[in-house]
């Protein structure tokens, strides 16, 4: 141990600790300083200032809801519109006991009775300073009830919103859809912080497609309120700057649809169920779409009561119900000018050739018959008259050649077993059958093989193929179109409300149909017009007293099941045990302007049942005089 | 004046009559009555804070209770065994927030304190104490100003706790620690000149840090020092509770007064923002007379820890002592906008927590070596 060793000196390190103590101690008495300089600035310096700020003094920001978007026809009829309407409102934190409140406003017969339960679960998952629409479209009688017991309901009060209005009623209702009050599903699927302000929104149709559009951008009001929460110009001397953020409203949509013919196809229809879809082969305008029964949107707008929506639910002839979209049936005869082009393009089939009809089809090798639908027998045929005669056995044995693989790709083009990509949505694919089909549809192997007799059955729309009556009205465009197909849309144009201004939306092509010569759809034309003409299965029905050729085809569906959801009822059976109703048809037949598809559930022939609509339809498109 | 002759003589009986017992209790007289004052203030201010909930005063009352007991215990304790201890503690604290940390780890979440069934414990606020009592251990038997190796094993012992608990993840009380043992570092009297370079090379590296972030890094940190531009977020608090702070005035807008916090304007009012309770309440008064008491525990503390003739006891007396303003300054500077907000509560008014415990607890350990100290200097 040397000289360089330290060694503990305490003296020393006393005296140094004191040093930094003292050090310490100076150090915290100018932090100390600091603090204290602080605190004067915040309490004596700007006292005044932040005594303002703490005065019950405080900014709350209120939404501007954006008014929604019209829907306008092609020709700017309007559908849907905004209209000023009384509607109940309730702030939760404002309401002593949230419970009683309701049941005390149910007593009033201010909200349904069954409606209580819902209206607490909407205000619980609000934010509790929100202010909750619980009833919506109050009548004069209501809101003079109110104004009474008012003073009763501290945090319930009467608002005046903009409420959706639907001036036609229950007009093209599936399509237009309608708008609710947000539910809580809804609220789990949007941003809530867009919707603040924003009380209904849509739920079905065009209403729902287009949210996003028709909804607009909220805007939001900054206010000063008191202790109290109530609105106040200023208080003291404080005078903050109140920002406005202005709402943009909605954009407006130009339907495609036709107000004269959606109307026209209504009426027709009547108080039958059934469908009626007509677009445009030119673009795939969707001038008419409707599906009977309907029911009145407006009801929804003004806040269905549960009962009401029950009956809605329960009617048996589920006018809820889309069937344009969502209704899958067989096609029936509809079917065979799209099986004759596939045997003209395989060369299956000459169209002077002539078949004998017998009323009767055996498939070769078999014992198995398969008669004419109609009952009777054609004689001798081509193919324009097996079309415009309808007759089966032409087409049994046509599909026979052909055989399930050829006439599963043939059909595929024409948007069969895929949803035609309407711009709402919904839509149900129905069921194009395969080989490859069936093999996946059933687990016992028996029943995976594809039997000779099914590809019989398809030739004549009968069996597993199921179509929606839009699906029928977009082959039913692509015929007239000689293979050129469009996207159905109901939407044509997006407006902005405030210039006017047009934003067009372009018809969507879909895929060309290459494999038929023109000739060829000239010749499944030509037996199409035929049907209305002469001995043709329409001619004495859509067919009587034509200005412009038509050209068309009946079809009746075998009734296998009405709807899942529909109870038994015995009354009502034999009627709805009847076949349904088909109709296409294009026109003019040349130069088409119009494609229909009609569908009449329990209709009968598709002659007397469904034609006779579709020529209303396509008058009113077409004759001048309803122009 | 006779009656002022007696009177006088009598105080003078009864104070040296409580001085004596204070003494045989290892207490000291000053300091006791200084925690106490702080103690009643804050019970005072927690029935307004807490919307006038007795319950929460009377849990306040509990713990302070809890830590006066822990306070008379440890003022027991004798200086020799205390710093034989140190490292035994410290290094059952290092491995129970290894175990902390790796419960934590397989549980996913952040996790800081261990579930003994019957009470919940949090090994980082042992920590606060077993830091610098081992640091004050090492640097005992070493000659000061601490030498380079000295210094680099000091900085370890502070660090790997620090590191751990930062880890859990827990900045606020990670810094706590570190803060308590490097002011052993510095009270050991580290060189100015090893102080001033180890600021330069953090200055340098924190520049050029800075210049590496990116813009949207770069911002959150903006955000973090100077809440305000945070308004909804994390500026909340703080505007509110300048708004509390600045309205009371002078004078304050009275107990149970103070539209701010009764009104709940004011987030987190009866626990890291109480302060602004005060300032509300009783104004620019009630904030200088809560501060004064303070300063007279910190001085009387630092008076103390000065008294002491041992190197480990002080180093750890003098840490208490000024970890304790510590607190109080990054609380008061937090609530008043000078500092970003940390959660750190008010010492000893503050609603909940394990830190009343723990900060009696260390006023215990420095009273005990205070007293226990040799009357006659060898």
């Amino acid at each position: 141990m040397v000289a360089n060793v330290r060694i503990k000196d305490h003296w020393q390190e006393q005296r140094l600790f004191a040093r930094r103590s003292l050090i310490a101690g100076g150090l915290i008495a100018a932090l100390s300083l600091v603090l204290l300089a602080r605190l004067v600035t915040l309490q004596v310096l700007r006292h005044d200032y932040y005594m303002d700020l703490s005065q019950g003094n405080r900014v709350r920001i209120e939404p501007l809801p954006a008014p929604r978007g019209l829907i306008v026809d092609r020709d700017g009829v309007v559908l849907a519109e905004n209209r000023p309407a009384y509607q109940l409102e309730l702030v939760r934190e404002e309401v002593p006991d949230l419970a009683s409140t309701l049941q005390r406003l149910g007593a009033l017969g201010l909200v349904a009775p069954d409606d209580i339960d819902d209206a607490r679960k909407l205000v619980a998952s609000h934010r509790s300073f929100d202010s909750v629409p619980i009833r919506l479209r109050l009548t004069d009688e209501e809101i003079a009830t109110f104004a009474v017991h008012r003073f009763e309901f501290p945090g319930v009060d009467i608002r005046t919103r903009l409420a959706r209005s639907y001036p036609y009623g229950d007009l093209a209702v599936h399509a237009l859809g309608y708008v609710g009050a947000i539910s809580e599903q809804d609220l789990g699927r949007i941003d809530r912080a867009a919707y603040s302000g924003t009380t209904l929104i849509g739920k079905l149709g065009l209403e729902s497609a287009y949210e996003r559009q028709l909804h607009g951008r909220n805007g939001s009001r900054e206010v000063l309120v008191n202790a109290q929460g109530r609105s106040v110009q200023r208080q003291g001397a404080f005078v903050p700057q109140l920002r406005t953020v202005a709402p943009v409203a909605g954009e407006d949509l130009v339907l495609a649809i036709d107000i004269g013919v959606q109307k026209a196809a209504e009426e027709a229809l009547g108080a039958r169920r059934g469908a009626v879809v007509a677009i445009d082969p030119a673009n795939g305008d969707v001038l008419a779409m409707t599906s009977r029964p309907g029911f009145d949107p407006n009801s929804f707008g003004r806040g269905i009561t549960r009962v009401e929506y029950q009956a809605l639910l329960d009617d048996i002839d589920r006018p809820l119900f889309d069937r344009a979209l969502r209704g899958t049936y067989p096609s029936g005869s509809t079917i065979k000018p799209a099986i004759a082009l596939a045997g003209l393009a395989y060369g299956e089939v000459k169209p002077e050739e002539r078949r004998f009809c017998a009323g009767v089809y055996r498939l070769p090798g078999s014992s198995r018959m398969f008669r004419e639908g109609r009952g009777g027998r054609h004689g001798a045929v081509d193919l324009r008259d097996a079309i415009s005669r309808s007759c089966d056995v032409y087409f049994y044995d046509l599909s026979n050649r052909l055989g399930v693989d050829r006439l599963a790709a043939f059909l595929a083009p024409f948007g069969f077993g895929s949803v035609t990509g309407i711009d709402i949505g919904g839509e149900k694919p129905g069921l194009l059958p395969s080989r490859e089909w069936k093999r996946k549809a059933f687990s016992r192997p028996e029943d995976q093989v594809w039997f000779p007799g099914e590809t019989v059955n398809f030739g004549i729309g009968q069996g597993y193929f199921l179509v929606t009556p839009l699906q029928l009205a977009h082959y039913t465009s692509i015929l007239a179109n000689q293979g050129t197909s469009y996207q159905p849309r109901l939407v044509r144009a997006l407006r902005d409300p405030a210039t006017g201004t047009l934003h067009p939306v372009a018809p969507v092509k879909g895929a060309q149909i290459t494999a038929v010569s023109p000739e060829q759809w000239h010749i499944v034309m030509e037996g199409m017009a035929n049907t209305l003409r002469g001995r043709g299965t329409a001619a004495a029905t859509a067919g009587r007293n034509m200005t412009y050729a038509i050209a068309g085809k009946t079809g009746t569906a075998q009734v296998f099941s009405v709807g899942q959801t529909e109870k038994y009822d015995e009354k009502t059976v034999p009627e709805r045990l009847r076949d349904h109703s088909w109709f296409i048809a294009f026109a003019p037949a040349e130069a088409p302007r119009i494609a229909v598809a009609v569908l009449v559930e329990n209709g009968g022939f598709g002659s007397t049942g469904a034609a006779p609509i579709a020529r209303k339809v396509m008058d009113a498109w077409l004759l001048p005089e309803n122009r | 004046m006779t009656y002022g002759s007696i009177d006088s003589s009598y105080t003078r009986r009864t104070l040296t009559r409580s001085a004596r017992a204070l003494a045989s209790l290892k207490l000291d007289g000053p300091l006791l009555v200084g925690l106490a004052l702080i103690a009643i203030y804050g019970l005072i201010v927690m029935y307004s804070a807490s919307g006038q909930s007795l319950a929460a005063v009377a849990k306040s009352a509990t713990r302070l209770g809890i830590g006066t007991v822990a306070m008379l215990l440890l003022a027991q304790v004798k200086p020799g065994f205390l710093r034989r201890a140190a490292p035994v503690i410290y290094l059952a604290g290092i491995l129970l927030l290894v175990v902390v940390d790796v419960v934590g780890y397989i549980g996913k979440g952040a996790q800081r304190w261990l579930d003994l069934g019957l009470f919940r414990f949090q090994p980082s606020e042992i920590m606060k104490i077993a830091v610098p009592m081992m640091c004050a251990w090492f640097l005992h038997e070493r000659p000061l100003p601490p030498s380079v190796p000295a210094l680099l094993a000091t900085v370890t012992i502070i660090a790997v706790p620090a590191a751990l608990t930062i880890a859990q993840p827990d900045l606020g009380t990670g810094m706590l620690i570190t803060i308590a043992g490097v002011l052993v570092i510095l009270l050991a009297g580290l060189q100015f000149r090893i102080i001033a370079a180890l600021i330069a090379i953090a200055a340098i590296g924190a520049w050029f840090g800075w210049s590496f972030l990116h813009d949207y890094q770069q911002k959150r940190v903006l955000m973090f020092l100077d809440p305000q531009t945070d308004p909804l977020g994390a500026g909340y608090h703080i505007i509110q509770s300048q708004i509390a702070i600045g309205s009371g005035g002078i004078f304050g807008k009275g107990w149970m007064n103070g539209s701010q916090g009764q009104l709940e304007f004011l987030p987190e009012r009866s626990t890291d923002f109480i302060f602004a309770v005060i300032g509300e309440e009783f104004g620019l008064i009630g904030l200088a007379l809560l501060l004064l008491l303070y300063l007279f525990v910190v001085g009387r503390a630092i008076f103390l820890a000065m008294q002491t003739q041992e190197t480990f006891a002080r180093l750890l007396a003098g840490s208490i002592a000024v970890t304790f303003f510590v607190y109080v300054f990054i609380n008061t500077g937090m609530v008043s906008g000078l500092l970003p907000v940390v959660g750190v509560p008010l010492p000893l008014v503050s609603y909940g927590g394990t830190s009343m415990v723990t900060l009696l607890a260390g006023f215990g350990i420095l009273m005990s070596l205070y007293s226990h100290r040799k009357l006659i200097r060898s």
